[in-house]
């Protein structure tokens, strides 16, 4: 081993590995932009016709909440990309290298979460783009707000894209992944408050919201774009950010169990 | 002293021993060639010194790092070509290399260099810009190599080289294998089931069969132990002790409708052992020994050839395209 140095080189070598692959992947960019905006366009268009929640458009309440979903389906999905790789025996390649686990648990969360970020950034343009059209009234999406909304946005990655790779790290087959990770998806995104205000919820369901890590993403990222929340910002971020931390541990653990 | 020492160096998959206390020593420079039929342990053997996998007992000094406390040095130190394709096939020849310098920590400028100079060597510089989708098994092959080699690795492995590859790529890779061993001064581990690529590249071969090493030398000695050509006949009806009276038979022995014989200037006694045969031979053939008839003496088995499991074209078709 070389050291701190070679540690990063080999961080540096998977990220390159990971960017290319996403620029190569014009498919998966169009589909994970895409699908967010159906998601607002028909879901928060349809029954925002009929709902308005603390007296903004539907649509408008449910924007932060779309934005945390896109990064938790594609950081999860990243996941997935491990069993890619062992199907395609590249990850001999990189097991054979002279890196720890560690750095190449690091390098995969470094490029999923990346690959999530752009295309965040795609969806606040958009939203942004909207606003101005007159079509989602109230949405704050300025220079102000920019630093946390994006910390925000990096914390729930590098949280998701661990799950993914963790849930990768013991699949043998893509099959089993999807499986296994549509179990995980759907109760995260229903139970953040993605679609609904969680103040009034009835006495057995809050429990769970507030046990989902991606609670606290969309909570902060409705405090920054719409002005209301739940909790405080500096909570919500502390909770994402202890969520984040732990779960690279629990990643890297992961990797160095992994078999070839 | 021996860039690769083993001591006891044993794999059980539960209860099936897939290597049996392996004592071997590899000098600098050697082209060795671990020969036998699949499932005889060569692959394990290579993924222990490689350190992908972990010996259930013994240990072993790859360039004088320990495979089991030292494992990030001895990768460092190795390269390795495994049996299946293990290149990125979205990137491009040049980017997997790329990669390949990066995860070795080698510097920019040496990389960059190294990049050209063992492109090269395999002669892929023109396709170095086309996604390795659409190279052929024999050029991905020949990229792997070039990758392996790239690091100045001081032992690069490889791991059943030209499986499923046609004849025509698979001597290209034996070109390319013979010079870098020249060129390169690398110490080369070779695991193969095909008697003629071993008994080319070779200096040395040690002959692996159920977990075992059943036998160690150079191509020619071992071939030596045959003591004489090797007569093949196909008989009518094989009587014993048909060619008894015969001294200058060394050996005879019936396998599979065939009867061998080992004899000394076996041209010239053809006539006395058709006569011993008589009117039930069918056929005769006199061939030098090889490496098969080597095989067959230590083993009793034939090795079956081309038979590899997962072979390389195979893979890499029913993987293209897909992600």
């Amino acid at each position: 081993m070389n050291g701190l140095r070679g540690e990063l080189n080999g961080i540096l070598a998977i990220w390159y590995r990971e960017l290319k692959v996403f620029q190569r992947e014009k498919s998966r960019i169009v589909a994970s932009i895409a699908s967010p905006v159906l998601w607002l366009v028909i879901f928060g268009g349809g029954l925002g016709s009929s709902v308005s929640i603390e007296g903004m458009s539907y649509q408008t309440f449910i924007f932060p909440g779309i934005l945390a979903q896109s990064v938790l389906f594609s950081s999860i999905f990243f996941g997935v990309y491990i069993v890619w790789d062992r199907k395609i025996d590249f990850l001999k390649e990189v097991l054979v290298a002279p890196i720890t686990r560690s750095s190449m648990f690091m390098g995969k969360v470094v490029g999923g979460a990346t690959d999530s970020m752009i295309q965040s950034c795609v969806l606040l343009a958009i939203g942004a783009g909207m606003e101005k059209a007159g079509m989602l009234p109230g949405l704050h999406i300025g220079i102000g707000g920019m630093a946390w909304m994006l910390l925000i946005l990096l914390l729930t990655a590098i949280s998701m894209v661990s799950i993914g790779l963790i849930i990768g790290s013991y699949m043998e087959s893509p099959e089993g992944f999807q499986l296994i990770s549509s179990f995980l998806l759907f109760p995260l995104f229903f139970l953040s408050g993605a679609l609904f205000p969680i103040g009034r919820l009835p006495a057995w369901l809050a429990p769970l919201t507030i046990i989902d890590p991606l609670t606290y993403s969309v909570d902060g990222l409705r405090n920054v774009i719409l002005g209301s929340s739940q909790f405080h910002l500096a909570h919500d971020i502390g909770i994402i950010g202890t969520v984040s931390v732990l779960l690279i541990f629990a990643g890297t653990a992961a990797f160095e169990r992994m078999k070839l | 002293m021996p860039v690769i020492e083993t001591s006891g160096l044993t794999k059980k998959y539960g209860e099936f021993l897939a290597l049996d206390r392996l004592n071997l020593k590899v000098d600098e420079g050697e082209v060795l060639g671990l020969l036998g039929p699949n499932g005889a342990g060569k692959t394990t053997t290579l993924l222990m010194l490689t350190t992908l996998l972990k010996p259930t007992a013994g240990t072993a000094r790859v360039n004088g790092f320990d495979i089991i406390k030292e494992p990030g040095k001895v990768r460092q130190s190795i390269g390795i070509v495994f049996q299946d394709p293990s290149s990125d096939d979205i990137l491009t020849g040049y980017e997997n290399l790329k990669l390949h310098g990066m995860l070795y920590s080698m510097p920019p400028a040496l990389r960059e260099r190294r990049i050209g100079e063992v492109l090269e060597l395999v002669e892929l510089s023109d396709r170095k810009d086309s996604r390795v989708r659409q190279y052929s098994g024999g050029m991905r092959r020949r990229l792997e190599l070039a990758r392996g080699l790239m690091h100045h690795p001081r032992i690069l492995f490889l791991d059943e080289p030209t499986l499923g590859l046609d004849p025509q790529s698979r001597e290209y890779i034996w070109g390319y294998i013979h010079n870098l061993a020249r060129q390169e001064k690398v110490t080369v581990i070779i695991t193969s089931h095909y008697m003629e690529e071993v008994d080319r590249l070779c200096t040395r071969l040690a002959i692996i069969d159920e977990g075992a090493v059943v036998a160690l030398d150079t191509p020619a000695n071992l071939k030596r132990v045959i003591g004489g050509d090797v007569v093949s006949l196909r008989l009518r009806r094989n009587r014993d002790g048909m060619f008894s009276h015969l001294d200058f038979v060394r050996k005879a022995e019936t396998k599979g409708g065939m009867t061998y014989l080992t004899v000394v200037n076996a041209s010239e006694r053809l006539p006395e052992i058709l006569r011993a045969a008589g009117m039930d031979a069918v056929s005769v053939e006199v061939h030098s020994p090889t490496l098969n008839d080597v095989f067959f003496h230590y083993t009793g088995k034939e090795i079956r050839e081309g038979s590899g499991e997962g072979s390389w074209g195979e893979r890499s078709i029913t993987y293209s395209g897909k992600r």
